[in-house]
């Protein structure tokens, strides 16, 4: 496997050299997710495998090239998960791609984000330097926390080679209830289970229902499940509706319509935009099927305090994510210029300007 | 380690900051006599000090601002302080610097019950979040053992944890906004309302910064609901190695405990002689392993946990029935610190973490190194997390100890990375391990975090020569004791 860093690594700084811009490259199945693609693809797919798993430890460290199905594969035969659920959006998604894009499935807001289950990395950095920051255990601060940095970073800080991760015990029991509700009794209900404690696990809301899912103990669920109300769903539809909505199969993101994203305040009210919407994270995420402006769309995300992300969209003109401040503008520029001083990453994935 | 050579302070130098600051600050929040700066010399490691040369307590942002613009302006280094309760001189200050200190910013300025958020200022305590919390039904999860003192905006710096983190994460899992000043003096609002924000997660990494990348002045955080009941298993061992087996076999059964600890028999014994929480002091290690959640989860679970402990060659388990029995478990361990600080006139503390599945093999060589070097460990172990407390008992005045205890301490370090762990778990690095970072990572690594600091401070003016090693630095060893009677907080519980 040394011989495939060492191929990068000779990439890296051939590039480097001429300044010539790489797109990194997994398994292709989030090319569609981010700005525009320019450079060569710098391959890692064949940077695969489990380096080390023991599940007494809820850890696992694998190669950024490996598949994520084979490492959900993997967990599950030994009861346990990558418990920030994240979407694959294609058979090809790799664990590298994964983190690069940082993004996170229906149980986000009740155990936590990519982000928070990272526990370090290895990474090549723009002058192909090889390293390490964090490690394989739970607590560590020693440094500064780049391996979290690194997610969501889209490769524009370095190529992801390892990453290390936290596991949870998959949950013994699980029940997912539907409510007929409207969006605003949707997002009402959703903070209030969010502050008492029930074992919520995932909710979404769509096409007028309010769908919960509970996970725990048996015993847990069951006592919880009596506390909901709602009708109770099959497990296998159950586990076709979340799916459906970690992996956009879903009927509603198939309108045809532009995709937004917003990550705001749970308890804003339904959005005051067109088209049609879906509540996850119990009312923290919204999706949005629109052809409303961008400008329109992003000052209804700064509204609700958060940030709006064009997320799929044949016209992505308006830039796909929220822009920033002149200060922190100014802190991403030079975070950039110090993992890569060429600007050879992925340059405008994240935005235009680096 | 003792022999810090205290700055003279350059008197020139200092009428020149004092006469920029008293421009703008009012005279309450100046101080620069040095009996008024002396209690700022130190923190929770009260080892290292030094006296600042002006001491500024601002009570508006805005005086933040200016006083961070003054000292840009002026290449004045910047020690950011909350209440100064840190364990690894990350809050030392300079004698040729302003020590920035933000205890007067203690508002609580709003807690949303429905969105389950709360907005503080910096210097607000840990504990008081969760008390202003408590009528809603809600509480802030992570609780450092200082927690009734300890600022929310040094948690943040430090990236501090608590017993419960296995199951609630540190303090980067639970905060979601903050507001802070660059050392030239812009504001960054950094993270959001949302669950996540634009661009890199500077969150995170402003998270552990250990105050070197800007000044936090507002946190927004995260509050959680009051679980409804918790219960906890007192498990007893024959052999410590049988109860690092039943650490592991607790994760294998899929059990995420909300509090797993252990102790080693000289901890049991001093804990047991200063509170008597009704550990037995016969045997060679205990475990506490709690259990929190709805009636039916804490049920289902102790019930799973005294299995695991019985299979795993507990010689007593015992379960507490009602809160005061599990308040009382709770309060050996909690007393840990302080009942060691009893048996012995000095105590040296590590933090390393391992894997948890080479503490047997760590806690051997512990052993092992107590032989070698002629003294006395007791172990406490955030068990659930690998974060190994391993307090070595000394005496300064006997000659040669503190040396021999140095030198002990340092090779736990040394073993903890060796295993694939960590130097730090969660005291951070401050000065006390700035030169382990070097055993820990390479120069291009070390390189890596410079770079990280200059983005956000190019003249390296915000808390310098902490955390992070220069190169030219890394051949040093760096060492901690806390000395009886010198301890800055004695009446804090340290676990």
């Amino acid at each position: 496997m040394q011989d495939i860093i060492d191929q990068l690594t000779d990439t890296i700084r051939t590039a480097a050299a001429n300044r010539m811009p790489l797109r990194i490259r997994g398994g292709g199945s989030k090319d569609f997710y981010g700005g525009p693609l320019r450079g060569d693809a710098l391959e890692v797919g064949g940077y695969r495998g489990i380096v080390d798993y023991d599940p007494t430890e809820l850890v696992i460290t694998a190669r950024a090239g490996t598949p994520l199905t084979e490492i959900e594969a993997v967990l599950r035969e030994k009861g346990q998960m990558l418990a920030f659920e994240p979407p694959h959006f294609g058979s090809s998604s790799t664990l590298g791609g994964c983190i690069a894009a940082g993004l996170s499935g229906p149980r986000r807001a009740y155990t936590g984000a990519a982000r928070d289950f990272v526990l370090g990395v290895r990474m090549l950095d723009g002058a192909g330097n090889d390293l390490r920051f964090g490690g394989q255990v739970m607590k560590n601060v020693a440094g500064f926390d780049v391996s979290r940095l690194m997610a969501g970073s889209l490769g524009t800080l370095g190529v992801i080679l390892e990453v290390s991760l936290k596991m949870l015990p998959l949950p013994a029991a699980e029940i997912t209830l539907r409510l007929a509700q409207t969006a605003a009794e949707a997002i009402a209900l959703a903070n209030a289970w969010a502050g008492r404690p029930l074992p919520v696990s995932a909710t979404a809301w769509t096409a007028g229902n309010l769908v919960v899912r509970l996970s725990g103990a048996a015993t847990a669920v069951d006592a919880a499940a009596k506390k909901l109300g709602g009708e109770r769903l099959a497990a296998e539809a159950a586990a076709r509706f979340w799916h459906g909505v970690r992996e956009h199969t879903d009927p509603f993101f198939n309108s045809g319509q532009p995709l937004w994203r917003l990550s705001l305040k749970s308890t804003t009210p339904p959005l005051n935009l067109p088209g049609t919407q879906l509540i996850e994270w119990g009312g923290a995420l919204r999706w949005v099927a629109t052809d409303a402006d961008a400008h329109a769309v992003r000052a209804a995300a700064a509204l609700g305090g958060g940030h709006a992300t064009l997320f799929r969209a044949s016209d992505k003109s308006a830039g796909v994510f929220q822009p920033l401040p002149p200060a922190l503008q100014t802190i991403h520029r030079k975070l950039k210029q110090a993992f890569d001083p060429a600007g050879i990453f992925n340059p405008g994935r994240l935005y235009d300007w680096m | 380690m003792t022999a810090v050579t205290e700055h003279p302070v350059d008197t020139a130098r200092q009428r020149e900051v004092v006469r920029a600051l008293a421009a703008f600050l009012p005279e309450r929040a100046l101080l620069h006599d040095r009996e008024d700066a002396q209690p700022y010399e130190c923190d929770g490691l009260s080892a290292y000090r030094q006296v600042p040369m002006v001491v500024a307590l601002p009570e508006t942002e805005a005086q933040v601002q200016r006083i961070l613009r003054t000292c840009h302006a002026l290449r004045v280094p910047v020690v950011a302080r909350g209440a100064g309760t840190g364990l690894s001189g990350g809050a030392l200050p300079l004698g040729n610097g302003v020590l920035l200190s933000l205890a007067r910013f203690m508002r609580i300025l709003e807690i949303d019950p429905v969105s389950r958020t709360a907005r503080l200022q910096t210097g607000v305590r840990n504990l008081a979040i969760s008390e202003a919390a408590a009528p809603y039904g809600l509480y802030y999860a992570p609780d450092p053992s200082s927690q009734i003192a300890c600022t929310i905006g040094g948690n943040v710096a430090e990236n501090s944890g608590g017993v419960h983190c296995l199951k609630y994460g540190l303090t980067v899992h639970n905060i979601l906004k903050l507001r802070a000043f660059t050392i030239e003096g812009e504001l960054l609002e950094i993270g959001g309302d949302g669950l996540d924000a634009a661009g890199y997660d500077l969150l995170a990494l402003m998270t552990g910064s250990e105050g070197m990348l800007a000044v936090i002045t507002e946190i927004t955080v995260k509050l959680l609901p009051k679980p409804e009941c918790a219960q906890v298993v007192m498990a007893a061992f024959d052999d410590i190695e049988k109860a690092a087996a039943a650490v592991a076999n607790v994760i294998a059964a899929g059990i995420i405990p909300a509090g797993l600890e252990m102790m080693d028999q000289a901890a049991t014994r001093a804990v047991e002689e200063f509170v008597h929480a009704g550990y037995p002091t016969d045997v060679a290690g205990i475990l506490l392993c709690e259990s929190d959640g709805t009636r039916e989860e804490v049920a289902d679970e102790i019930r799973r946990v005294q299995d695991v402990m019985e299979a795993s060659g507990a010689i007593l388990i015992r379960t507490s029935h009602d809160e005061t029995d599990r308040l009382r478990f709770w309060a050996g361990r909690k007393a840990a610190f302080p009942a060691v600080g009893r048996i012995s006139p000095d105590y040296y503390c590590m933090d390393g973490t391992i894997p948890r599945k080479r503490v047997g093999e760590v806690l051997r060589g512990i052993t092992a190194m107590e032989k070698r070097y002629g003294l006395r460990c007791a172990n406490v172990f955030h068990a659930g997390d690998g974060n190994l407390h391993p307090l070595i008992l000394y005496d300064a005045n006997a000659p040669g100890e503190l040396e021999r205890t140095e030198a002990f301490g340092g090779e736990i370090l040394e073993l903890s990375i060796k295993v694939g762990g960590t130097i730090t778990g969660e005291h951070g690095v401050g000065v006390e391990k700035i030169n382990y970072m070097c055993l820990q990572f390479r120069p291009a690594e070390l390189a890596a975090f410079h770079g990280v600091k200059t983005a956000f401070d190019e003249h390296t003016l915000l808390n310098p020569g902490k955390a992070v090693p220069t190169l030219a630095r890394c051949a040093e060893f760096g060492r901690m004791h806390v000395h009886t009677g010198q301890e800055k907080f004695p009446d804090l519980p340290r676990f």
